[in-house]
């Protein structure tokens, strides 16, 4: 891993697809940079029903991370560290939602947990609906999230290795002094760069929302929702917002990068 | 030799990728195959389709194509140099914003109305039997949100009405609405008479009397400065014509 020695160059061929491949990604943003109505940037983005969606998308992605996290972590470990029959098999369909368009997810759940759904009626018997409330948005997102951050926690335990843990266990400790003192810390960057990717995916989650959750302000309406929502009537503030939600997942993954880890 | 495989490839693919944005869906003009592209909004998918069809019939060596979305996705499309030669929108609203930009030739001319109706699960669990009932405390009720123009025409119906709806969801647009209802996950929605026809056992349509105080005017119009002017024009005449107004009378659409 050593890189002190002469790195080998490239040749230069690449540089032609991967100015193209940039150029494809940055020259959207920049085109819709350049329609923003500047004069009256302020005024759209802080209106009450933009400032309603951004809060609640802060806090519903906030809250499906931390989901996110107490099953993952779990998910991920069990996934790196054990085997047993069937795992590749369970493997695959625990990422299925990373392939598959959100808004089969959205339905999906819409049979689980809607009224009419296969757990709804009993949670309806218990008082409980989780139809157009928060609850709903944030198991969306959750659906959505959840396989970004086992992946690359499972990606960065299988690439620690081991060898630690075994010391550890041999030198005494139990299972979970292991895991909290040695696997832990030791895959904490993967960890972190999971969770933000997370944060990222529910952040922008829309189609799974809006199939299960609907969308109403301040309650279900989340940033990505008003945006489609406000192109409708008002371009300007679609771009607007737009760029809001641009400049959250830029900070966002900037915030990975500093964490590094195996993004 | 490898040097020049890499080559070759990099240059195989940015042909490839100037070959993308090259080709025009509806070329040639007379003799072989020419392709009409209508955009209609997307409440009048299976009577726009029953018309092509038609369409296809009496005119040799023509295929109609279809687009179907929300009336301002279309109208964005458009204004983006879409290449459409029918626009058929689901409020005068948005053709006017075309009109506007002189992106209209033909037209446009009113061709069809619609009016809301309830729209509630086939056992009705909640007991809905009038406008008044969708205020009802505890009545999961599912509308178009204010900004499309199925919720503009519920604004106008609770305007009316001196009612004040409070719903669990404003939806994008009229399915997304009905869906909830068919799903049972909404009590009542309030959507078009025509869903209401389409969605035929999957949900039960209540008509209420405010419901004359937003009738929906569907407007159409051939686009400007586009190759297939005749042929848009037929088209056109055929929605405006007996064959067109029946197909849609048909799926419960008045007239205008």
């Amino acid at each position: 891993m050593a890189s002190s020695s002469r790195p080998v160059d490239l040749p230069g061929w690449v540089y032609v697809p991967a100015a193209a491949g940039a150029l494809f990604v940055l020259l959207p943003l920049a085109a819709m940079v350049s329609r923003v109505n500047w004069g009256d940037f302020y005024g759209l983005v802080t209106s009450e029903s933009s400032m309603a969606a951004l809060r609640l998308s802060l806090r519903t992605s906030a809250a499906s991370t931390l989901i996110c996290v107490l099953v993952g972590v779990p998910m991920a470990m069990v996934l790196a560290r054990t085997a047993f029959r069937g795992q590749d098999l369970l493997r695959s369909l625990v990422l299925l939602p990373l392939v598959l368009p959100p808004v089969v997810g959205g339905i999906a759940l819409l049979y689980t947990f809607g009224r009419r759904g296969l757990l709804g009626e009993s949670l309806e018997v218990l008082g409980i609906q989780i139809a157009f409330s928060t609850t709903a948005v944030v198991m969306a997102q959750t659906f959505v999230a959840l396989p970004f951050l086992v992946v690359s926690l499972e990606g960065a335990l299988r690439t620690a290795g081991q060898q630690y843990e075994v010391v550890a266990a041999s030198l005494g400790a139990s299972p979970t002094t292991v895991l909290r003192r040695v696997t832990i810390p030791l895959v904490l960057p993967g960890l972190t760069s999971g969770a933000v990717l997370s944060f990222a995916r529910a952040l922008g989650e829309f189609g799974a929302t809006i199939t299960f959750a609907g969308s109403l302000q301040g309650v279900t309406r989340t940033l990505p929702l008003e945006i489609y929502l406000q192109r409708e009537t008002d371009a300007d503030a679609a771009v607007a917002l737009s760029l809001v939600l641009v400049v959250v997942a830029v900070l966002v993954i900037g915030f990975a990068r500093r964490g590094r880890g195996s993004l | 030799m490898r040097r020049w495989v890499g080559t070759a490839a990099a240059l195989v693919l940015l042909a490839g990728l100037s070959g993308c944005g090259g080709d025009d869906s509806s070329s040639g003009d007379g003799g072989g195959d020419t392709t009409l592209a209508v955009y209609a909004a997307a409440s009048l998918t299976s009577t726009f389709e029953e018309m092509g069809k038609e369409f296809e019939k009496s005119h040799d060596g023509v295929r109609v194509e279809f687009s179907f979305a929300g009336s301002s996705d279309l109208v964005a499309q458009i204004q983006q140099g879409a290449p459409a030669d029918v626009f058929a929108s689901a409020d005068t609203a948005n053709m006017e914003k075309l009109t506007a930009d002189d992106l209209i030739g033909s037209g446009p001319e009113n061709f069809a109305s619609n009016t809301l109706e309830i729209a509630v699960p086939p056992d009705n669990p909640a007991d809905i039997a009038s406008l008044q009932d969708l205020t009802r405390p505890g009545v999961n009720l599912v509308i178009c949100a204010p900004e499309v123009p199925c919720g503009a025409a519920t604004q106008k119906v609770a305007d009316a009405a001196g009612l004040t709806f409070e719903p669990v969801s404003e939806e994008q647009s009229v399915t997304d609405v009905l869906n909830k209802v068919v799903t049972g996950e909404a009590d009542a929605g309030l959507v078009y008479v025509t869903d209401v026809k389409a969605a035929t056992d999957t949900v039960k349509g209540i008509t209420f009397p405010e419901s004359e105080d937003a009738v929906n005017i569907y407007p159409i119009g051939t686009t400007a400065d586009r190759k297939n002017t005749d042929l848009a024009q037929e088209f056109m005449d055929l929605v405006l014509g007996d064959t067109g107004q029946s197909i849609l009378e048909d799926a419960g659409f008045a007239k205008p």
